[in-house]
């Protein structure tokens, strides 16, 4: 027990376990999705594969393998095969702040929150370049799209969590989920005392989080009825394959932060059961359940209109996150200023 | 053809602000349905000009109608728009029974309007369904199908085709109406009408699709008058013209129902024409099913069918609008023109003018809600 | 008040999205539809159109077809081939070669409606697969046609003797008499219809459809 606590051991163990933790989700999310999708639609999804289809990422994988990794004559070929990576890296060092359970984080860092927000933002970078080295009119198109959507996205993004930093008073994941401990009352999402709006920013974060992953009713990067594949286009192969287990990837680090955020991490909603695996089971129930409402949404809606998706970001999301952050500052302070004058 | 030029940018006079590409959209794209090839001028994500190029799945049809008799053409009806075959077929077979003077059955009459209105319903469902997946709703053609797949067993269990149908023959029908197709219909009617109710709750109220098509896309009843532009497009403009009722045919005069019209002139004046019209058919169906007539279900039909000289129209409504046939006559077993008017090639016409400054997924959705159907266009 | 509006119509909007989501529940809690075609399949409509093919007379275990060649007429696309030979000791000229080009064929059924003799109908085969173009682009009917006829044979083995006995009989009446068949018109029709009472075992079940048939192909 000792030696596993040796520290180049505990990295080692971290490093393979978020990168098995990713790649496993990244291939059976899309199958859940699959599977999802069929529900929906009333049909059984891939069920060949496999025990019911349960080998099928596994057949999708190797078929992505097998393929060229072709690059397009005229593409910035550093740029081209530099965007899976890049796209890919930052949900990986993003999960290595989040508190799976209260004895199991990879690096507990007390500014966690910012870390993972700093390297969020660079999945942005990379799929605009992605897109730009494609050399393709789509790809391009798609790029500029991006762009302006996680940039418009962030700012209410950051809005809530800057109303949830001034509720929490820390930056540490652990600490905050530990701050709403003792039942699913003491959630940072029921905390209505604090701010009666809180319900309504953590529904801001969550639509903020499927734009911010490119997600459905938001998939202005893959809009495939519009842009053939977005930025994908020109990618195929593994390449292709690195970007869409990356969405899933930023899907899972999305969801697991607004599990740490507002529905109390590995807390347990009972208030007792909550430590050690107990915790991480509390912790793998609540993301998944945030991932299949992501899933379901998906297959529910139509794809939005870009200039209205800004259009919701700047003058619905920002407006009211702009003031859920004043009435929790007034909250806050009305106590101080009613013992000053009192 | 296209010439060169056209694919060369527009000239900005050296200024970068104002530069503009092309963007090949098809024959091969998503978004169009088919094989419809549209040569995009873009200013960023601004269209500056549209050119339809079609032509792609051209198969003479009009050209075929010249060479075989009249009967041996009919096959080909239900080929030129495969979604609403039902109409194609009545129109060419109206056309030759009004030019020989073939009194058609009662019977005969009802089943091809109770046919041709779940026909209807069927096409309609498929634009619901693909307009949906431009929009990048995947479910909806999904639910839709699942009807849809009602409508094509009852009409498999009645001529044994489930798309290219070409039930309806000179002088009446292929083979009768039986009792089990007209109480699968009724049972079909009585299925319909909740899942149309669930069809609006999930799409038509939803404000995603509502912020998606409201506003988008305005067709004005001029611009539709100018380029003959019908169906569901110029009653979404606030035409009520509908060839039911502005040149009835077959038993429509004795039938009720509404022409559903919108003034809004957008995507969603056209989207909820559709909608009102799947409820107005099914309306129609249920006045002609509790009116059927029994009796035979074909007339007299001469077995070598040769008609007198002369030229003859007959138009139906079908799905997407106005279709005629005009067929010329001189004598012969074969025909010596057969003209086919589409509605959807009218339809696409006036795209090059109405997608001018829109931005390109508004200009896919007016796409969708145009209902092309491409091989309709080509012929 | 475009502030209250505004803020109505974001709260209408959501619960729209809402009511879209309870929607697909609903639907997601109702059983799959699909059928998963290779494993279980849908049982063809009576009337389907699938491919043209030779009708099994069940009586005699041959085809109708005398090639009068009106199907061929008939079709839009030119993708019948029929051959006929009169053969010794019949009345009507039978099929030797028939073929279709379904490379060509639209299944409109213009040779079924147009057939004298019912002797061709709808095949209720969908699944018609090859690897080869020439099996589809000359498709032998009549090749079909007698594989039926091995299974029919194997099925009603009474019928199947009966109908070589005719056969046979019919043989050797040509090869005994001169062609004066016709002056006496009714004889190939006398002739068959004590053959095919002939065999006694189950003398009951034969002759009411032989009776039918052999009248409307006669006709």
């Amino acid at each position: 027990m000792n030696f596993l606590q040796t520290e180049p051991i505990r990295i080692l163990l971290y490093l393979v376990g978020i990168c098995a933790f990713v790649g496993a989700n990244a291939a059976y999310l899309v199958l859940a999705e699959r599977k999802g999708a069929g529900r929906i639609q009333r049909r059984p999804g891939p069920n060949e594969a496999g025990f019911g289809g349960l080998l099928q990422p596994l057949a999708d994988g190797i078929k992505l393998l097998a393929k060229q990794v072709m690059v397009p004559p005229g593409t910035d070929a550093l740029l081209f095969r530099a965007a899976p990576l890049l796209v890919m890296a930052p949900p990986l060092m993003c999960l290595a702040m989040i508190p799976f359970s209260d004895s199991i984080t990879a690096r507990s860092l007390n500014v966690g929150l910012l870390f993972v927000f700093s390297f969020g933002s660079i999945n942005v970078m990379a799929l605009m370049l992605g897109g730009w080295a494609s050399r393709n009119k789509f790809a391009i198109i798609s790029s500029a799209r991006v762009v302006s959507q996680n940039v418009a996205y962030e700012i209410p993004m950051l809005l809530v969590v800057i109303t949830l930093l001034m509720v929490t008073g820390t930056m540490d994941l652990n600490e905050i989920i530990q701050q709403q401990g003792g039942g699913f009352w003491k959630w940072n999402l029921f905390k209505v005392w604090v701010n009666p709006l809180m319900p309504v920013t953590f529904v801001i974060f969550f639509i903020c989080m499927l734009a911010e992953t490119n997600r459905a009713p938001f998939d202005m990067a893959e809009a495939e009825s519009e842009l053939v594949a977005g930025a994908f286009t020109e990618y195929g192969g593994m390449g292709f394959g690195v970007f869409f287990m990356a969405e899933y990837a930023n899907i899972v680090v999305g969801c697991s932060l607004a599990t740490v955020l507002f529905l109390g991490g590995w807390q347990s909603p009972i208030g007792v059961l909550s430590g050690g695996l107990w915790g991480a089971g509390w912790f793998l129930l609540k993301l998944y359940a945030l991932i299949f409402t992501v899933i379901w949404i998906r297959w529910t809606f139509p794809r939005t209109q870009f200039y209205s998706l800004l259009n919701l970001s700047w003058k619905i999301l920002i407006p009211i996150s702009l003031f859920t952050l004043l009435l929790t500052g007034a909250m806050m302070k009305l106590p101080v200023v009613y013992n000053h004058f009192f | 053809m296209i010439a060169q030029k056209d694919l060369i940018p527009v000239d900005n006079g050296g200024d970068p602000t104002k530069e503009t590409f092309v963007l090949n959209l098809g024959p091969q794209h998503p978004a169009a349905h088919g094989v419809l090839r549209v040569l995009l001028t873009m200013d960023g994500e601004w269209i500056q000009r549209a050119e339809p190029v079609i032509g792609y799945i051209h198969r003479m049809h009009e050209k075929m109608g010249e060479n075989r008799t009249w009967a041996k053409f009919l096959p080909n009806t239900s080929r030129i728009d495969y979604l609403s075959a039902m109409h194609y077929t009545h129109a060419f077979v109206g056309a030759v029974e009004r030019a020989a003077k073939i009194e058609v059955p009662v019977r005969a009459e009802y089943a091809r309007v109770i046919t041709s209105e779940l026909n209807r319903i069927s096409s309609h469902m498929v634009w619901w369904g693909a307009l949906l997946l431009d929009l990048g709703g995947f479910t909806p053609i999904l639910y839709a199908f699942d009807d849809r797949e009602k409508i094509l067993d009852l009409l498999e269990a009645l001529c044994g085709a489930r798309l290219t149908y070409c039930y309806y023959r000179f002088g009446g029908l292929y083979n009768d109406v039986d009792d089990a197709f007209l109480k699968g219909t009724r049972d079909f009617v009585a299925h319909m009408k909740p899942r149309l109710k669930m069809y609006r709750e999930l799409v038509t109220d939803n404000i995603i699709l509502r912020k998606r098509l409201t506003g988008i896309g305005p067709l004005s009843a001029d611009l539709c008058r100018r380029y003959g532009a019908t169906g569901p497009v110029i009653r979404g403009a606030g035409v009520a013209y509908d060839v039911r009722r502005a040149e009835p045919y077959s038993v429509y005069p004795k039938l009720e129902f509404k022409i559903p019209t919108y003034p809004e002139a957008d995507s969603m004046a056209r989207y909820l024409v559709r909608m009102d019209e799947m409820e107005q058919s099914l309306f129609i169906i249920e006045q002609a099913l509790d009116q059927i007539p029994t009796g035979p279900f074909i007339g007299k039909v001469p077995r070598v069918l040769k008609l007198p000289v002369g030229d003859t129209c007959y138009a139906v409504e079908a799905a997407r609008g106005r279709f005629m046939v005009r067929i010329v006559s001189d004598g012969k077993e074969i025909p010596y023109r057969v003209k086919l008017r589409t509605p959807s090639f009218s339809n696409l016409s006036l795209y090059e003018e109405a997608s001018k400054g829109m931005i390109l997924p508004d200009a896919l959705a007016m796409m969708g809600s145009l209902d092309l159907v491409i091989p309709d266009i080509d012929r | 008040m475009s502030l209250l509006t505004a803020l109505r119509e974001t709260v209408a909007g959501f619960k729209s999205l809402l009511t879209g989501m309870r929607i697909t529940a609903r639907e997601a809690a109702k059983p799959s539809i699909t059928v998963q075609y290779p494993h279980d399949t849908l049982k063809m409509a009576d009337r389907f159109r699938g491919h043209v093919k030779l009708v099994l007379d069940p009586v005699t275990g041959k085809s109708r077809c005398t090639s009068c060649n009106l199907c061929v007429r008939a079709c839009p696309s030119d993708c019948l081939t029929v051959e006929g030979i009169k053969r010794e000791g019949e009345k009507k000229k039978s099929v030797s070669e028939y073929t279709l080009d379904f490379t060509t064929c639209s299944l409109c059924g213009s040779c079924v409606e147009a057939c004298p003799s019912d002797a061709i109908e709808y095949s209720k085969d969908y699944n018609v697969v090859s690897l080869d173009r020439a099996e589809f682009a000359r498709m032998d009917l009549l090749k079909k046609l007698e594989a039926e006829a091995k299974v029919w044979a194997e099925k009603n083995p009474e019928l199947a003797a009966a109908a070589a006995a005719a056969a046979a009989a019919q043989a050797a009446a040509a090869t005994a008499k001169a062609p004066a068949a016709a002056t006496t018109a009714s004889a190939p029709g006398a002739g068959a219809a004590p053959v095919a009472t002939t065999p006694a075992p189950t003398p009951a079940v034969a002759p009411v459809p032989a009776a039918g048939v052999t009248e409307t192909r006669t006709t």
